[in-house]
């Protein structure tokens, strides 16, 4: 009596349409409660209602029913139509290749398949299509097999569709099927075609070269057919075909301009259009026509039309510039177009225009309408400019100050998020090209002081390049304490820690270039050293003399950087009164050269570095790599703060320096710069003993470290060997850009390196099998073919089918490559050609082997 | 190959889905989420098209039509047309208008597997196989039929038996 009292499908679909949200949650808990009650019901009709009102829950509440497969199982197995539906609607629906239960379908499914009511056959198809796995795929291939020269239309089309899978999961399966497909093929508008149609564009999509030989098929379709789905998939296959065999092109743009010109259907003219703009580019006649097509696109009111549009012109745009200039209005006009995807693809073209001319009228317009537009585009916009102007190492661009203050411009929008952008740009700049620099260093200082910029976390990384811009280019800045006072402002505690490092280091660049300035001054009028002026130089000198680095000093995040440059100015306080004049003197004279060594270092400009450098670096023998890197952190933070008085500069040449002459300091500079970061190093090897190489010699840094902790500074100089700045150094001096016609600033290139290297692509395996298996067919292995099939009664019959199959692709296949043969004007001639009777057949069959050999 | 059919009313709940890949129902909750958080931000007069690639992965594009409280949703990959796909949801729309002679939302929510027989007399595994909505018609009224008779055949001999078990 379960069924009288048992609630249906409506009156679950009632029940929640009641509920308020509050109570929903307890009405489905109840609900499940009494479908996992009444599913355990031995009468059939109450298991597949509930099994159908779980089902319904399942794809509307997104339920979970995967506990439930074993009942589906058992409501397919019913003798009533009505549960097997239910059953394989709930299989399709809810099994997965992990499902445990999923073999024991194969049996049921079997004998639906072979049902006599094509109902059933459809419901056992469409779930094997859904839920097919390897073993299913492989126990049930010959039962599809049979279905697919099923009399009645709708179970053939079906079983045509199932193939797509059988061949996913189980190559082999073409050895028995894939003959029978290709004979589908023929009539030209029945919905087998179709269907066949269809399974091939998905195959010749994973692996088109396998299909290479059905050209002529598809030909004859593409030509005869007058069914728009057909010719859309028809035209799918091609754009794959096509690469792989020149000789197909000229033959196809002929009837695919046909189709453009006469049909009226809009989904056929796109297509037609994309596959000409994608495939036939060389074909200037087929060109113009999608050209042409286009433009009545973009005229159209439709915005799907425009959007398709715009969309091929920018498929067009890389090799065929003329055809975004043609549209230039519609192209500006629908950059403020209320549809997303117009605004979107209509900026891509805009972009695409771009040329040395009109850069900076478009970026300038672009800005603007940037400021006004809402977030999301205004960062599509800024994201253009950008990638647009750093293609090919800035190759639009000639003035650079213009550029730079446009970056700047661009940090200031305030929905602006590309601060990583501008950041890796800012620095390559300032790398590349000299003449921008103090241009550059006046951008980074606007930014710098801008206390509003820090607030905004998208801009941090921005704001890390300029810090270091502002260091690394000190000597073209006009007021070195604003940047000092820039850097080392209170707010700078908004700033990560990684990007407060690039803040110090900095500091100390512009500190050190301000100290050695001074010496400049002071040996210019040597003749009036004043008592007041060698006092000021005994501070710095005797912080340096008793081991207090300038280093050290700089990382002391107290260091108030007033005090130093008030000290430039200003008397400084008396604490040294007690010196003597002659310590005086040698204490500054160690200073100055102390001084003199780290602005060299500093001064040493760094340049762009291939990314391929690294790897021309031999890997030395003895080099472990440690695995596990976690212990790094610790170095890390030992890097950034070293103990204090942890190094000494002073004493290699404390003793000497009293006999140091002006000659001796200009000897020695080229090797000193490097001392000053050994010491450094030798004391964090001291240290950290465990990650160095054992060999002392090539160790010898760089002589200038880019910021600490910058990730993206392309610019990791810090360990590199000399080989590597010397490597670097060549590429740089022979790979200058010739200067441009106009006086466009020398950018510095890397020829090589600088584009990604190109991964060659491993096909699948999976379509490695496919493929195979569908060679060996096109050459006729029958062989194999055959001892792989179990059905001895279709063997023969589909080894001859087979053969007569193979005359027809070979016969077919050599009527294209003759090219311009008038044959295809009269297709049902060449059709009958084609069925040409087996003693025809059988004569062209020897010569078989060799023409598909000649073909591959 | 299409990826997955969806009907989402303007409310987001939804009406009808189809996903042709296997997902679990977590994920296949947060893709309907996903896509109706796209297409309730969207105003009436744009295109119909949608970027889906951030949603369902790479080679995936959308495309929907919105018809008075309903969206119609296909996804789908390179291998098809897009104004072939919105013509295949006009197919879709107009083969249940015939059906149902006047769709509206309440036929869609109470013919839930009226609903699944229309689709999968349309679409195959993901592919295009009948876009005749006579055919298709014809088809489904002959599952319902069968499924017709199925019933009265099995509820006939169970309550004969009920009565002979009291």
């Amino acid at each position: 009596m379960d069924t009288l009292f048992q609630r249906g499908l409506d009156d679950i679909i009632k029940g929640v349409r009641h509920q308020q949200s509050s109570t929903e949650s307890i009405f489905m808990s109840r609900v499940i409660e009494e479908i996992r009650r009444e599913i355990k019901s031995t009468d059939l009709q109450t298991k597949s209602t509930a099994l159908q009102k779980l089902t319904y829950l399942n794809s509307i509440h997104f339920i979970d029913m995967s506990w439930a497969s074993f009942h589906a199982i058992e409501c397919i197995s019913s003798p009533a139509f009505s549960h097997k539906k239910i059953g394989y609607l709930a299989i399709s629906q809810s099994f997965s290749e992990s499902t445990p239960v999923i073999l024991l379908i194969s049996n049921q499914l079997r004998k639906d398949l072979k049902s006599g009511n094509e109902f059933e056959v459809s419901l056992a198809l469409d779930c094997l299509s859904r839920i097919g796995t390897v073993d299913l795929c492989r126990d049930l291939a010959s039962e599809v097999f049979i279905l697919m020269s099923s009399s009645k239309v709708f179970i053939r089309k079906k079983a045509i569709g199932v193939v797509l899978r059988l061949f996913e999961k189980y190559p082999d399966a073409v050895r028995v099927c894939f003959k029978k497909l290709v004979e589908s093929l023929e009539g030209s508008d029945s919905p087998i075609v179709s269907a066949v149609v269809g399974v091939f564009c998905e195959l010749s999509a994973k692996d088109p070269r396998s299909y290479l030989p059905l050209a002529p098929e598809f030909y004859r379709i593409l030509v005869d057919s007058k069914n728009n789905w057909v010719l859309i998939k028809v035209l799918k296959i091609f754009v794959k075909l096509a690469p792989l065999e020149p000789r197909l092109a000229k033959r196809l743009v002929e009837p695919i301009c046909d189709h453009m010109r006469k049909t009226g259907a809009k989904s056929l003219v796109f297509e037609c259009i994309r596959t000409v703009v994608t495939s036939f580019t060389e074909y200037e006649s087929a060109m113009k026509l999608a050209a042409e097509k286009i433009r009545e696109f973009l005229m159209e009111d439709d915005p799907n039309l425009k959007y398709l549009g715009l969309h091929a012109i920018s498929i067009m745009a890389p090799k065929h510039l003329w055809a975004v200039l043609e549209n230039k209005d519609v192209v500006i006009q629908s950059l403020s177009d209320e549809d997303p995807n117009i605004k979107l693809e209509s900026l891509r073209l805009v972009m695409a225009m771009a040329s040395e001319s009109n850069l900076m009228e478009t970026c300038r317009v672009l800005v603007n309408y940037a400021l006004k537009s809402d977030p999301d585009f205004c960062n599509e916009i800024l994201g253009s400019i950008l990638s647009t102007c750093c293609q090919n190492v800035y190759e639009v661009i000639i003035d650079f100050d213009w550029y730079v203050s446009l970056l700047g411009e661009m940090s200031r929008i305030p929905n602006c998020k590309k601060g990583e952008e501008i950041e890796n740009q800012l620095i390559d700049i300032g790398m590349r090209v000299k003449d921008v620099r103090p241009e550059l260093v006046r951008i980074a200082r606007d930014l710098l002081i801008d206390p509003a910029l820090l607030g905004n976390p998208f801009l941090h990384r921005l704001l890390s390049a300029a810090a270091w811009v502002c260091g690394e280019y000190v000597e073209f800045s006009r007021n070195p304490v604003e940047l000092m006072e820039a850097l080392l402002q209170p707010r700078t505690s908004l700033l990560p820690s990684s990007i407060r490092t690039v803040y110090m280091q900095s500091a100390f660049k512009i500190l050190i270039f301000c100290i050695h300035s001074y010496f400049l001054q002071k040996e210019d009028m040597t003749s009036e050293v004043s008592d007041l002026a060698s006092k000021r130089e005994c501070s710095e000198s005797s912080d340096l003399a008793t081991g207090k680095a300038l280093v050290q000093s700089d990382q002391d995040e107290g260091f108030n950087p007033r005090e130093s440059n008030q000290s430039y100015e200003y008397p400084f306080s008396c604490r040294y009164w007690g010196w003597t004049e002659a310590n005086l003197d040698r204490e500054e004279v160690i200073a100055s050269r102390v001084v003199e060594w780290v602005h060299d270092g500093f001064s040493e400009e760094l340049g762009p570095v291939s990314v391929t450098a690294q790897d021309r670096v031999p890997i030395p023998d003895e080099l472990v790599l440690k695995e596990n890197l976690t212990d790094l952190e610790a170095i890390c933070g030992g890097v950034e703060l070293p103990a204090p008085g942890s190094f000494s500069l002073t004493s290699p040449y404390y003793g000497e320096s009293a006999v140091f002459s002006v000659s001796n300091l200009q000897d020695e500079e080229d090797s000193e710069p490097s001392t000053e970061s050994t010491s450094l190093l030798t004391e964090h090897r001291k240290r950290h003993e465990l990650y160095y190489l054992p060999s002392e010699k090539n160790k010898i840094p760089a002589n200038d470290y880019p910021p600490a902790n910058d990730p993206s500074s392309s610019i990791n100089t810090n360990d590199a060997t000399e080989d590597l700045v010397k490597l670097a150094d060549q590429s740089l001096v022979s790979k200058r850009k010739p200067n441009h016609a106009k006086p466009r600033p020398v950018v510095v290139k890397l020829e090589e390196g600088e584009a990604a290297p190109v991964v060659s692509k491993k096909p699948e395996l999976k379509d490695d099998l496919l493929s195979g298996a569908i060679h060996d067919i096109l050459l006729g292995n029958e062989a194999k073919a055959a001892s792989s099939q179990s059905n001895p009664s279709d063997k023969s019959s589909s080894k001859r089918k087979g053969k007569a199959k193979h005359v027809d692709l070979l016969d077919s296949k050599e009527n294209l490559a003759v090219g311009e043969q008038p044959n295809h004007e009269n297709p049902s001639s060449r059709r009958s050609k084609h069925r040409g009777d087996g003693k025809q057949k059988s004569k062209k069959s020897k010569g078989k082997k060799n023409g598909d050999g000649r073909e591959r | 190959m299409i990826k997955s059919v969806l009907v989402i009313n303007t409310q987001g709940k939804p009406r009808l889905t189809k996903f042709y890949d296997i997902l679990a129902v977590e994920k296949q909750q947060e893709l309907l989420r996903s896509v109706f958080g796209v297409l309730c931000s969207r105003a009436d007069n744009v295109s119909n098209f949608v970027e889906a690639e951030s949603i369902f992965g790479p080679d995936s594009r959308l495309v929907y039509k919105h018809y008075a409280t309903l969206y119609f949703v296909i996804v789908f990959d390179s291998s098809e047309n897009e104004l072939a796909m919105l013509d295949l949801i006009q197919v879709f729309v107009e083969t249940l208008d015939k059906f149902f002679r006047n769709v509206s939302e309440l036929d869609m929510v109470f013919n839930y597997s009226k609903l699944h027989n229309i689709l999968d007399g349309i679409i195959f595994g993901g592919q295009v196989m009948e876009t005749s909505s006579a055919e298709i018609i014809r088809a489904v009224e002959e599952i319902s039929k069968l499924e017709a008779a199925s019933n009265s055949i099995s509820l006939v001999p169970k309550t004969v038996s009920g009565w002979r078990s009291r």
